[in-house]
């Protein structure tokens, strides 16, 4: 079996056991990734841990995806959920890669926590709290990992500028560090445009 | 009874070892490590939303500067990504260049890594030895690319150029006259590749030196061996890959186990421990050495017997030559139209990773359309290792925790991005 067939086969069974929790599923650019509820994920999750046919035992990684701007030069909205939650999967003993995907509203950014599934889940999780503000339900330390102490925002969101909002100096007078608006403008240097196919061609 | 109390203490982040900017807080009773939380991101730089403002070809330099001691692998992970998406096929040639330099990567990686960890518990002299090899390895980065460090050599679509004929020489100087020269020079004669072969002859003579250092050495066992231990099923579950997966006995090398780019065509063995402890660690990359050692030679082999572009002929997607530029319209408007605007990427979603000298190095890639990547999620090995430091010195002695730190083989740029 080459890898398509392999995926298709793991799209069925997995269509077979989580059956109403699947939102929909996708084969792209050689990936499998299932779209789940949210309220569905943990029960999901342990099949994929301890089920014969899947035993993904190993979370590579937990990654959040803000898609408020997605497409938008193109002049398209997004209708889906504001943030989504990725998890790669990756399964030693059988080699194969999944993703799992979990769409939050913007109004209450919150999913299970799957930690006690997978031990790697901590920081990874931690990491979607601190930049995205996505809140994993049952996560026993949630605290900020990669930004400041006392940063406020999430900055990873899009509406989040990327120059920031506050820096950082030494007071003279004061003599010691403070915080400040941030003096410089943000610029663009090569605008965001999207290409019809074949542009150009 | 006077209360006895569990001892908080502070760790880095400015400590020789703590490997860069790591802030460690320790709960000790007495000696003994209760809790170890670890601070991290004082190196946080958001590579992610950086990337997002700007086209793709020009996030490759950042990528460099992730984990700084393994350049062109974090490259590798980021145009194997776009490559995915693109749709594009890279030229044989091309290929055999990418693993050779993953490989004399990994060397550089592994130097480092068995440089430091030697310095943090005792063995000065390592950090003397592995410095000098890796003076050589950096020249064949200069060679390529013009910089030692922060190479910028992998592009969409092959390499940004083919290995040069001839070997940069040393030049006299006050402090070297034309005899000292001369000598230095001597095995710079020939092209990039009479080099690498060159370095590769006298390279395993150097891991045995490191190897009669190390290995049986008394200080160095009482040190390394049984600490940290992690159980294959523990060593999974936390995330870990690479040569910290591996040192628990689980044959595990995305190398073998989904080859990309060439690797299936070049022989080699992936070194397993059977214990988990720090001791294996070290024998499992001293083994990486001697391997990756043998894939840099069937790939100078191959090399110097197969001719070919290095980089795919596609101008929609790679810069066309500057000489065409003063000639031909098309190319002209090629080359303004990519260092302009740059290469739009199909809409989706793709993942790719390769193994890195530290463990899986991933990126994951959300793309709406667009000519800068909507998301880009950096996978780093050293992130999911750090978060077991917790579980790794738990019970472990004060002194130990200066010895895992070591073995997870941690560096800042990747784990704060």
């Amino acid at each position: 079996m080459n890898n398509i067939e392999r995926l298709q086969a793991l799209q069925t069974r997995i269509t077979e056991v989580a059956g109403s929790a699947i939102q929909s599923t996708e084969i792209e650019f050689g990936e499998l990734t299932i779209d789940l509820t949210d309220d569905s994920l943990h029960d999901v999750c342990r099949k994929l841990l301890s089920g014969e046919n899947f035993a993904f035992d190993t979370l590579i990684d937990v990654c959040a995806v803000d898609y408020l701007h997605y497409r938008q030069e193109a002049g398209e909205k997004w209708d889906k959920p504001r943030f989504a939650v990725v998890y790669h999967l990756l399964s030693t003993s059988r080699n194969q890669r999944l993703r799992v995907r979990v769409f939050v509203e913007e109004s209450s950014p919150v999913v299970d926590s799957v930690i006690d599934i997978w031990s790697s889940a901590n920081w990874f999780e931690r990491e979607a709290f601190d930049l995205f503000g996505i809140l994993f339900k049952g996560h026993p330390d949630l605290r900020r990992i990669l930004t400041d102490y006392g940063f406020v925002g999430h900055p990873f969101r899009k509406d989040f500028p990327l120059s920031g909002h506050v820096e950082m100096c030494y007071d003279e007078e004061k003599g010691r560090v403070i915080y400040q608006p941030v003096s410089i403008e943000p610029r663009v240097l090569v605008p965001r445009v999207i290409r019809e196919e074949g542009y150009g061609a | 009874m006077p209360e006895i109390r569990n001892y908080t203490m502070n760790f880095g982040p400015q400590h020789p070892a703590a490997h860069g900017v790591l802030r460690l807080v320790l709960e000790l009773d007495g000696e003994v490590i209760q809790r170890a939380d670890p601070h991290i991101g004082l190196l946080h730089r958001a590579t992610e939303k950086l990337a997002e403002s700007k086209p793709y070809n020009q996030s490759i330099g950042y990528m460099d500067r992730l984990d700084y001691v393994s350049m062109m692998s974090n490259e590798h992970a980021y145009v194997l990504a776009i490559e995915k998406m693109l749709g594009v096929e890279v030229p044989l040639r091309a290929q055999y260049i990418r693993v050779m330099f993953d490989e004399i990567t990994r060397i550089l990686n592994h130097l480092l890594w068995l440089g430091t960890h030697g310095l943090d518990i005792g063995a000065m002299t390592m950090f003397l030895y592995c410095f000098r090899e890796r003076e050589d390895l950096m020249d064949i980065y200069e060679a390529v690319s013009g910089a030692r460090l922060h190479a910028t050599y992998y592009r969409p679509g092959g390499v940004y150029r083919d290995l040069p004929d001839r070997m940069s020489q040393y030049e006299p100087s006050k402090w070297h006259d034309q005899k000292a020269v001369d000598r230095m020079n001597e095995n710079r004669q020939g092209s990039l590749l009479d080099f690498i072969w060159d370095f590769t002859e006298r390279f395993p003579a150097h891991v045995d030196e490191y190897e009669t250092l190390l290995t049986d050495n008394r200080i160095w066992k009482q040190r390394t061996v049984d600490i940290g231990i992690v159980s294959p099923e523990r060593a999974r579950n936390l995330g870990f890959t690479g040569p910290m997966l591996r040192a628990s006995g689980i044959e595990w090398d995305l190398r073998k186990k989904q080859p990309y780019e060439v690797y299936d065509r070049l022989d080699f063995d992936i070194p397993v421990g059977t214990h988990g402890d720090n001791y294996d660690r070290y024998l499992v990359r001293i083994e990486e050495f001697r391997q990756s050692n043998r894939i840099i030679r069937q790939c100078v082999e191959w090399l110097r017997n197969n001719h070919g572009a290095v980089m795919v002929e596609d101008h929609k997607i790679v810069p066309p030559k500057r000489e065409s530029m003063k000639h031909d319209m098309e190319a002209l408007i090629h080359h303004f139209k990519l260092f302009t605007e740059g290469f739009c990427v199909p809409q989706g979603q793709a993942y790719a990773a390769v193994e890195h000298p530290k463990g899986e190095f991933g990126i994951y890639l959300v793309s709406d359309g667009a000519n800068k990547p909507y998301r880009l999620k950096i996978r780093a090995p050293g992130f999911a290792h750090l978060s077991a430091m917790d579980e790794m010195s738990n019970g472990h002695m004060l002194a130990d925790v200066v010895a895992i730190i070591g073995t997870l083989d941690i560096v800042f740029g990747e784990i704060d991005r």
